[in-house]
């Protein structure tokens, strides 16, 4: 087998194995999985309000993805996205309801607000690794519920004790009656443009700049780059903050397009989370970013389906959109086992 | 050997699949026959869940109790043309999950929960010609009716309960997320106990979720530790772990003296501990009387869109559950006495927390 064919062949055994199991779970549970799997399709492809919702999906899930790949690429795990999500989402919310401009001002202000206040929580996790060598998984961490209580207190300062912001003005909306009208009502906005142009920054920074190129050494070997005359230091704050941005501005796409505003949270959004594994999805490279999002947004958009078509409950649901996860990730067990398979037959 | 291990591998994961999904069976028979044809006259209704599920044991399920009733009523099957609800996991469900009822025709859809607000509008204002229905919120829209209650009148009850019946003198209570519902709750329960013990101080405490039971045994925990002896929770799924901590007490000491108050539905079920039951009582917010109410004046054509229409002490939307036994009789006449005042309009119950 050429390498080519099992690059191919991996993802494609790997869904299958993944669809196969979650069917042995609706089977045995008492569900039609056929039925099941067509609803989860109908869901996600069905008419043209499920796919402008899956899209809607699937752009924070970039953003956040986005997020902890480029942290990833300097060698840093940032679990912290969640709360740079938050804040950014929050930031987004408030610029977009207190400050009346013309369109073409307002939006990127609002934006740029998320991006700010995103990179910002990501500063602190960074600065203080770079200079005191505090681990930012635990920083990163404790940054979330920071970010998660801090945001429910300003929306109750803002909103004078209330549980809500108020609805950002029009001139600061990412929806647009076009998209609504093209998807039937659906929420679909132009987040996924701003998604994916970050996808596009990404690959630039990490690509063709000398930045990026440093990034990626600090990622492969700290020491090394500080040998070499690399400002280590600089480079690990560097990339939290723009990791952050990201974050903060997948916030943005909550605030600016899906919600429109920011209710008081009892917990996390999850979407956060969800980007780690978007980015080991997509081994963290923008590109791969994107396939791991459309992945995620799109199971866990159409999965909402099942009950509704199918009447599998949403318990098992979860579990069979989990298993589907489960094995894409592990495809590089199928790869160990078809090099396996390989070698045994090279040895007959 | 390694196809062998690759085999016991799926089997082992097929296995715990399984195991898993048997979880799910029991709601498997409430599934069965729901594929029925649409009738010419008959009128369906449906509900989208909070992020609290149709099983929170409070809310959500007695919003689904009052449409299954409605249902059996008219002799509808789950599934289309008949009763149906979905679950919202999260936030961002609430609008899809309107629209995919709107798209199997439901004559009128409950959202349940002041969470739903925003998304409710934004379908309704979509959809002119459909009818929804809004608890605990309130919406200017034609086409959509608002479902309010008086928590405070309860409340204000199940507060003169617990403060006949503390012997410590001291009384919690747990919120869910600080919200104008809430506060109902929180107001009328205080106000019900100065009007029995003026000096008696409430613990008021705050969970910020409605799905974080951990948190409510924490608080729960702390309140009973500090000699609190009855707590009322008005928590939805968080107040299940004011329960779990309460039985726990029982559990290790039979001649604990701890009560919680139950909110929502009769949650009677929940204290059960062996022999024992720790739920003095429940405040009663019958969401499915007003859910059912509003189907049937919708069936007859008379749709209250447009309208708020609350439920309290004197229209039964609200009121005590029985205690089976664990409130004497002489408190339970002194509640009956307040409840009748209430009723009357002669006490007036505050809505709101006094300003400090």
């Amino acid at each position: 087998m050429s390498n080519r064919f099992v690059n191919i062949l991996v993802p494609i055994i790997s869904i299958i194995l993944g669809l196969l199991v979650g069917a042995a779970v609706m089977w045995f549970s008492g569900y039609n999985p056929v039925m099941g799997y067509i609803a989860l399709w109908n869901g996600i492809f069905g008419d043209m309000y499920s796919i402008g919702e899956t899209i809607r999906q699937i752009s924070p899930y970039i953003l956040a993805g986005l997020a902890v790949a480029f942290a990833f690429r300097s060698g840093l795990f940032n679990i912290g996205v969640e709360g740079q999500l938050i804040v950014g989402w929050f930031a987004a919310a408030y610029v977009g309801m207190a400050f009346e401009l013309p369109k073409f001002i307002h939006l990127p202000l609002a934006l740029i607000a998320a991006a700010l206040a995103g990179a910002l929580w990501g500063l602190i996790p960074g600065i203080l690794k770079a200079t005191l060598h505090v681990h930012e998984v635990i920083v990163t961490i404790m940054m979330n519920y920071i970010a998660l209580h801090t945001v429910n207190a300003l929306i109750k300062a803002v909103s004078e004790g209330g549980y809500k912001t108020e609805r950002i003005h029009p001139t600061a909306s990412l929806r647009s009656d076009f998209l609504s009208n093209l998807t039937d009502f659906s929420t679909l906005h132009y987040g996924i443009f701003v998604a994916l142009a970050m996808v596009a920054v990404m690959w630039f920074i990490l690509e063709k700049t000398k930045t990026g190129f440093e990034l990626k050494s600090v990622g492969f070997n700290d020491h090394a780059s500080q040998y070499a005359g690399m400002n280590v230091k600089k480079n690990i704050i560097l990339s939290m903050v723009v990791s952050g941005a990201f974050a903060g501005l997948g916030g943005a796409m909550e605030a600016l397009g899906t919600f429109g505003n920011m209710v008081t949270r009892g917990g996390f959004t999850g979407i956060g989370f969800d980007g780690i594994a978007v980015a080991l999805l997509g081994a963290n490279t923008p590109l791969g970013v994107i396939f791991g999002a459309s992945l995620f947004g799109s199971l866990k958009y159409g999965a909402g389906n099942m009950p509704n078509e199918a009447g599998v409950p949403v318990e098992i649901v979860s579990i069979v959109i989990a298993l589907i996860i489960f094995f894409v990730a592990s495809g590089y067990i199928i790869r160990v086992l078809l090099s396996k398979m390989k070698k045994k037959k090279e040895a007959k | 050997m390694s196809k062998r291990k690759f085999g016991l591998a799926l089997s082992m994961v097929l296995a715990a699949g399984t195991l898993l999904g048997a979880c799910g069976t029991d709601k498997a028979k409430e599934k069965e026959g729901s594929t029925s044809t649409p009738k010419e006259d008959t009128f369906s209704i449906a509900m989208v869940t909070d992020t609290g599920g149709v099983d929170d044991k409070s809310f959500n399920q007695s919003a689904w109790t009052g449409i299954k009733e409605y249902g059996k009523e008219n002799n509808y099957t789950k599934g289309d043309g008949g009763f149906d609800y979905l679950q919202s996991k999260e936030d961002a469900d609430y609008l899809p999950n309107f629209n995919k009822l709107v798209q199997r025709d439901f004559d009128l859809i409950y959202g349940i929960g002041f969470l739903l607000k925003e998304s409710i509008e934004e379908i309704a204002t979509q959809r002119p010609d459909n009818k929804f229905a809004l608890v605990d919120e309130v919406s200017d829209l034609p086409n959509v009716a608002s479902l309010m209650f008086k928590e405070q009148e309860g409340s204000f009850l199940a507060g003169v309960a617990a403060a006949h019946m503390t012997k410590s003198d001291k009384i919690g209570f747990v919120g869910g997320m600080d919200i104008p519902v809430i506060e109902r709750f929180e107001a009328g329960f205080l106000a019900g106990v100065a009007s029995v013990k003026p000096e008696l101080k409430v613990d008021v405490q705050y969970t910020g979720d409605f799905a974080k039971a951990e948190l409510g045994k924490a608080l729960a925990n702390r309140m009973y530790s500090s000699g609190v002896d009855i707590i009322f929770h008005a928590a939805g799924g968080s107040g299940n772990g004011v329960f779990s901590e309460a039985k726990e007490r029982k559990k290790a000491d039979s001649n604990a003296y701890v009560w919680v108050i139950g909110v929502d539905s009769d949650q009677y079920e929940e204290g059960k501990i062996g022999e024992d039951n720790i739920t003095l009582t429940s405040m009663l917010k019958r969401v499915d009387i007003a859910v059912k109410n509003t189907a049937d004046l919708a069936a007859k054509g008379d749709f209250p869109g447009g309208e708020v229409t609350t439920f309290g002490l004197a229209d039964d939307g609200i009121a005590l559950a029985d205690s089976r036994g664990a409130i004497p009789q002489d408190v339970l006449d002194e509640v009956e006495k307040f409840t009748k005042q209430i009723a009357d309009g002669e006490i007036e119950v505050p809505e709101f927390r006094a300003k400090k």
